[in-house]
C-alpha cells in the first residue's frame, strides 16, 4: 500500500472505520458475545473515566456505564451510523451520567467547566523566566530546562517515571485528567473527546494543554532528580 | 515577516495549539521562526514529545472480572430476550 496524503488519507482512513463500525454493530445486533467483550474491552475503562465526571463515586459510575450498556443493546437496532459508533456510544453514556449527577446534585455541566481548564495558569513557573524587562532576553529563559535527549532510555521508561506520570495525573482536576487520559492513554483523536465530551475543540486544547504541562514538570522533577 | 517576535514564555503557552495544528498560519510562522532560533525552546518542545510518549506508555486500565460479569450477564440476557 503507497503511504496516502492529507485529504486521501483523511478519506481512506474515515472509511476503514466505517467498514470496522459495521463489523462492530452486525456482531452486536447478531449477539456475538466475542464482540461485546471486544468493545468492553477498548471502551469500559474510558466510559468509568468519563462517567466520573459527573457523579459521585465510582461505584455510580459503573453503574451508569452498566445502563448505558443495555441502552446501546436496546438501541442497536436504530443505530444508523451518522455518527461513529464510539461517538453514538459515549453521547448515550453522557446524557445518563448527567442525569444521574442532576439527581445527585453534583451537576457539573461539562461546558461549564471554563472556571476548571485552569486557563490563565501558566504552563512554566513563572520563576522560570526573566522579566519582560530584562535586557538580555525579554521572558526569556532564566532557568531553562535541560535536554533528555542523552538520558537513556531505560532512565526514561523507568518504573519510577511512569508512576510519577501516573500520579501527576490523579492529581489533576477531573476534566483535565480525563482529557489527558482519552487523548495520551487511550489514544483518541481530538474530535472524538471533544464529541464525547461535548465540549469545544479550544476547551479540549486548554484542558489538555494543562494537564501535559503539569505532567511534564513532573517528569522533570523526577528526572532530574539525583 | 512577522512583526513581534514570540517570547520563550509566550512559546510555551502555544506548544499543545502547535502540536494539534490549531495556529492560525502568521502564529504558526512566529512559532517556527522562534524554535529555529532558540536551544531551550527547542529543548522543551522535546521534553513536551517525550511527556507525550511516556504518558502513552501507561496502558489503559485491565478491567477486572467483576466489574465485567455483570456486563456480560446483561449482554446475555438482552440476546436471550431477542430470542
Amino acid at each position: 500500500m503507497y503511504p496516502l496524503e492529507g485529504a486521501a488519507a483523511e478519506e481512506a482512513a474515515a472509511q476503514a472505520a466505517a467498514v470496522e463500525d459495521r463489523r462492530l454493530v452486525a456482531g452486536l445486533r447478531g449477539g456475538d458475545e466475542a464482540v461485546y467483550t471486544e468493545l468492553l474491552a477498548r471502551w469500559q475503562p474510558a466510559m468509568v473515566r468519563v462517567a466520573r465526571m459527573y457523579v459521585r463515586d465510582r461505584a455510580v459510575a459503573e453503574d451508569v456505564v452498566q445502563e448505558t450498556w443495555l441502552a446501546v443493546l436496546q438501541g442497536i437496532d436504530r443505530f444508523e451510523g451518522r455518527s461513529s459508533l464510539k461517538t453514538w456510544v459515549f453521547r448515550i453514556l453522557t446524557n445518563r451520567a448527567k442525569t444521574r449527577g442532576a439527581r445527585e446534585a453534583r451537576s457539573v455541566p461539562f461546558s461549564a467547566l471554563g472556571g476548571e481548564t485552569g486557563a490563565g495558569e501558566p504552563a512554566v513557573p513563572e520563576e522560570r523566566f526573566l522579566s519582560a524587562e530584562d535586557p538580555r532576553a525579554p521572558n526569556g529563559w532564566a532557568t531553562p530546562p535541560r535536554s533528555w535527549a542523552q538520558m537513556p532510555e531505560e532512565r526514561l521508561e523507568a518504573r519510577e517515571t511512569i508512576d510519577c506520570i501516573r500520579m501527576a495525573i490523579a492529581d489533576l482536576p477531573e476534566a483535565q485528567r480525563v482529557v489527558i487520559a482519552l487523548r495520551d492513554i487511550d489514544g483518541w483523536s481530538a474530535a472524538e473527546v471533544r464529541d464525547a465530551l461535548e465540549i469545544t475543540d479550544a476547551n479540549q486544547r486548554v484542558l489538555l494543554h494543562r494537564a501535559r504541562s503539569k505532567v511534564r514538570l513532573a517528569c522533570e522533577a523526577q528526572l532530574e532528580a539525583a | 515577516m512577522s512583526t513581534v517576535a514570540l517570547s520563550c514564555r509566550e512559546l510555551v503557552e502555544l506548544v499543545t495549539d502547535y502540536f494539534e495544528d490549531a495556529l492560525p498560519a502568521p502564529e504558526r510562522a512566529r512559532f517556527d521562526a522562534h524554535i529555529a532560533g532558540c536551544e531551550h525552546c527547542t529543548v522543551y518542545l522535546e521534553q513536551m514529545r517525550t511527556t507525550i510518549r511516556l504518558t502513552g506508555r501507561l496502558r489503559a486500565e485491565e478491567l477486572a472480572p467483576e466489574s465485567v460479569d455483570p456486563l456480560l450477564e446483561a449482554f446475555r440476557g438482552w440476546r436471550r430476550g431477542r430470542g
